[in-house]
């Protein structure tokens, strides 16, 4: 009998396409994302060497990071932006590479349009030169942030060179309380295992409580996987897997989804096997949380108060809480409920799919956005928006006094002119709590769509099972 | 890409810890469509005032740190982001290696592909560097990779992990790109089975 394996080693073992002693193994790549921000300067690489795109149909292109939400028929007033945009056609056109441009209707963030197509599918390696590439892991596929240079490695060669990751297994077990969501559990895990705890590992995320999720919900859950330091993280595909994926354009169709569903029916962990690390969390214990400092791992319940520094024995963890309260605004021991907040974002990679609006809605109903707050919310993608207006949600949001914008990256990374200005306290759907990550000087809480939606209403940190 | 062979140099001392890939470059300088001129946006945040005056305290800011090529940071440098900007801006500044106790995965990946040297030393090390830092901020010490070694002052030597490969493709200068292309052969052989 063969030894017992993990979702993670079925899905390597099966792209090695050499492995050399004493070297990182080459591991062939089904699914190449490309954006805008992190690719110019690596077809740059490829004109200067001569080098083609080895396999342009397994590599898809899109924009998100740097472009407007605003009226698209504005002109785009950045300068930068407007050349960066205008590289990636350039660069999508000379080396025949499918884009979902400006124009497109399937245009939106490239970690959400990437499964709402189908092309994100269980069993793949799946790369892209960003960060929360970890949000295909959903699917059971092996997917992770790679820098510009692997960007162009897989380009040319539609490989890379990677070393074998260790494998960290996080059990969920129980049933998430209501008002409790996704981002709850991520959060949760990130507070306890801080932001380098999963450095190294590739997380697969396990038991009752994932099992019970949408794909939408496990998407959040993956999306957030770096910030716990973990460059991918994992969830077996089930029938939940199966039916979000049936159906999609680029999803197998006929004989070829029949066959792809008994290899992916294949994929789940064996019983038995080994991972090098794990660790549980009780669903039925958590609550909705809220992060109050400045790395995603500075996390807590909604209802606690701020950590003490001078609780903390560690001298230099001891220093980098004083410096994050400090740079919050924020005393030690104070509870967040009641803090007052100046914006509130819904939307990113983490939390800007049909489902996190309808929850949005939900509490938005028949309710006004809190005197002199901001709210934004940016749909995931052209798709996302068009479901949204289907539904009525756009026009609950408006009439609550929120802005409607288009698809894309937006206030999450700040680049495209969405941002906060400096001293605000924003509660962010997103995924980064980084100094200055929404505008410089913004303060960011990090939060699920209900908390944010809760904010929206009172203007301030809010426990939003008070008002469900 | 630049090879790495030794290195002797003062340090800049930043001692935080979780130094993010947005403090290193923050995201408004990532519409640039090359790779030059990050090195004056490194630590943008930290290092200038709104208005674009250089902000005292900060280390880079210090003439007494002019000059040093070696950054040593706090525990996780690098956590956040894959932008490879990051690297880019500190070897555009002028650092040539970066000493910590631990590096985020993808940012050491991306350092190792530009010339940049992530060394990974013990607590004890890494407090007794700050020490030097502060105190002696003209101490040098010598980064040597052949023997993965970073000789203080006063004689005490410390080795250093890095995996052969990453070690011989900084010592060479060789790109990584230029070795995968030599799989052609197989890479041929696995798309025709797959």
């Amino acid at each position: 009998m063969t030894q017992p394996q993990t979702l993670f080693e079925k899905i390597w073992n099966a792209h090695i396409v050499a492995e050399e002693p004493d070297s990182p193994a080459v591991l062939y790549i089904d699914l190449h994302l490309v954006h805008e921000v992190t690719s110019p300067q690596a077809f740059t690489g490829l004109r200067q060497r001569g080098l083609k795109v080895r396999r342009p149909e397994k590599t898809v292109a899109t924009m998100d990071h740097s472009t407007p939400t605003h009226d698209p028929s504005l002109p785009i007033l950045d300068a930068l932006a407007a050349k960066q945009i205008a590289q990636m056609e350039t660069n999508a056109r000379d080396f025949g590479i499918r884009l979902y441009g400006m124009n497109s209707a399937h245009r939106g963030i490239v970690h959400v349009i990437g499964p709402e197509l189908g092309f994100t599918q269980p069993g793949m390696t799946i790369v892209c030169g960003d960060s929360h590439t970890s949000t295909h892991g959903a699917f059971g596929a092996l997917a992770f942030g790679i820098g510009t240079s692997e960007v162009e490695m897989v380009l040319a060669t539609q490989c890379l060179l990677q070393r074998k990751p260790k494998t960290y297994d996080v059990r969920v077990e129980g049933q998430l309380r209501k008002g409790v969501s996704s981002k709850d559990i991520i959060l949760a895990l990130i507070a306890r295992i801080g932001v380098g705890g999963g450095t190294g590992h590739v997380i697969e995320y396990r038991g009752p409580a994932i099992r019970a999720l949408s794909m939408e919900q496990r998407m959040t859950i993956c999306n957030m996987s770096i910030e716990g330091g973990a460059r991918a993280g994992m969830i077996a595909p089930d029938d939940i897997t199966i039916e979000y994926v049936s159906g999609r354009e680029y999803a197998p169709k006929g004989k070829a989804w029949e066959e792809a569903v008994s290899r992916w029916k294949r994929l789940p962990t064996d019983d038995g096997a080994a991972f090098d690390q794990s660790i549980t969390i009780d669903a039925d214990d958590l609550v909705p949380m809220i992060t109050y400092g400045t790395n995603p791992g500075m996390g807590m319940r909604v209802t606690d108060s701020v950590p003490d520094p001078d609780r903390v024995s560690d001298p230099s963890q001891k220093l980098a809480l004083s410096k994050a309260l400090n740079y919050m605004g924020l005393q030690p021991g104070q509870p967040l409920l009641g803090h007052p907040v100046d914006v509130v974002f819904i939307g990113s990679c983490t939390n800007s799919r049909i489902s996190d609006l309808r929850l949005a809605a939900s509490l938005l109903k028949d309710r006004k956005v809190a005197p002199g707050l901001r709210v934004m919310v940016v749909p995931g993608s052209q798709e996302v928006k068009r479901q949204a207006e289907a539904e009525g949600l756009d026009k609950i949001f408006r009439q609550a006094g929120a802005e409607w914008r288009e698809a894309g990256c937006s206030m999450c990374i700040a680049m495209n002119g969405d941002q906060i200005q400096p001293g605000q306290y924003a509660v962010s759907t997103s995924n980064r709590n980084f100094e200055g990550r929404q505008g410089p000087g913004g303060r960011t809480f990090l939060a699920s769509p209900l908390t944010a939606a809760a904010a929206a209403i009172t203007g301030k940190v809010t426990d939003a099972r008070t008002l469900i | 890409m630049a090879s790495f062979t030794t290195l002797t140099s003062r340090l800049v001392p930043l001692p935080v810890n979780d130094v993010d890939t947005d403090q290193i470059i923050p995201a408004r300088f990532l519409k640039a469509t090359d790779k030059n001129g990050m090195g004056d946006n490194l630590f943008a945040d930290w290092r200038y005032n709104a208005d674009g005056s250089p902000k005292p305290g900060f280390v880079l800011n210090d003439p007494k740190y002019n000059g040093a090529q070696i950054l040593l940071a706090g525990d996780n440098f690098g956590c956040g982001s894959s932008r490879e900007h990051a690297p880019w801006a500190l070897t555009g500044y002028g650092f040539r290696a970066v000493i910590s106790t631990s590096f985020a995965d993808i940012f050491r990946n991306n350092a190792l592909k530009n010339g940049l040297l992530p060394i990974t030393v013990d607590a004890q090390t890494h407090r007794d560097l700050f020490d030097l830092a502060e105190e002696s901020p003209q101490a040098e010490v010598g980064v040597d990779l052949a023997s993965q070694t970073v000789a203080l002052p006063g004689g005490k030597t410390v080795t250093f992990p890095i995996d052969g490969f990453s070690k011989t493709c900084l010592l060479k200068g060789t790109d990584e790109l230029g070795y995968l292309l030599s799989f052609e052969k197989q890479i041929v052989e696995y798309e025709l089975n797959h």
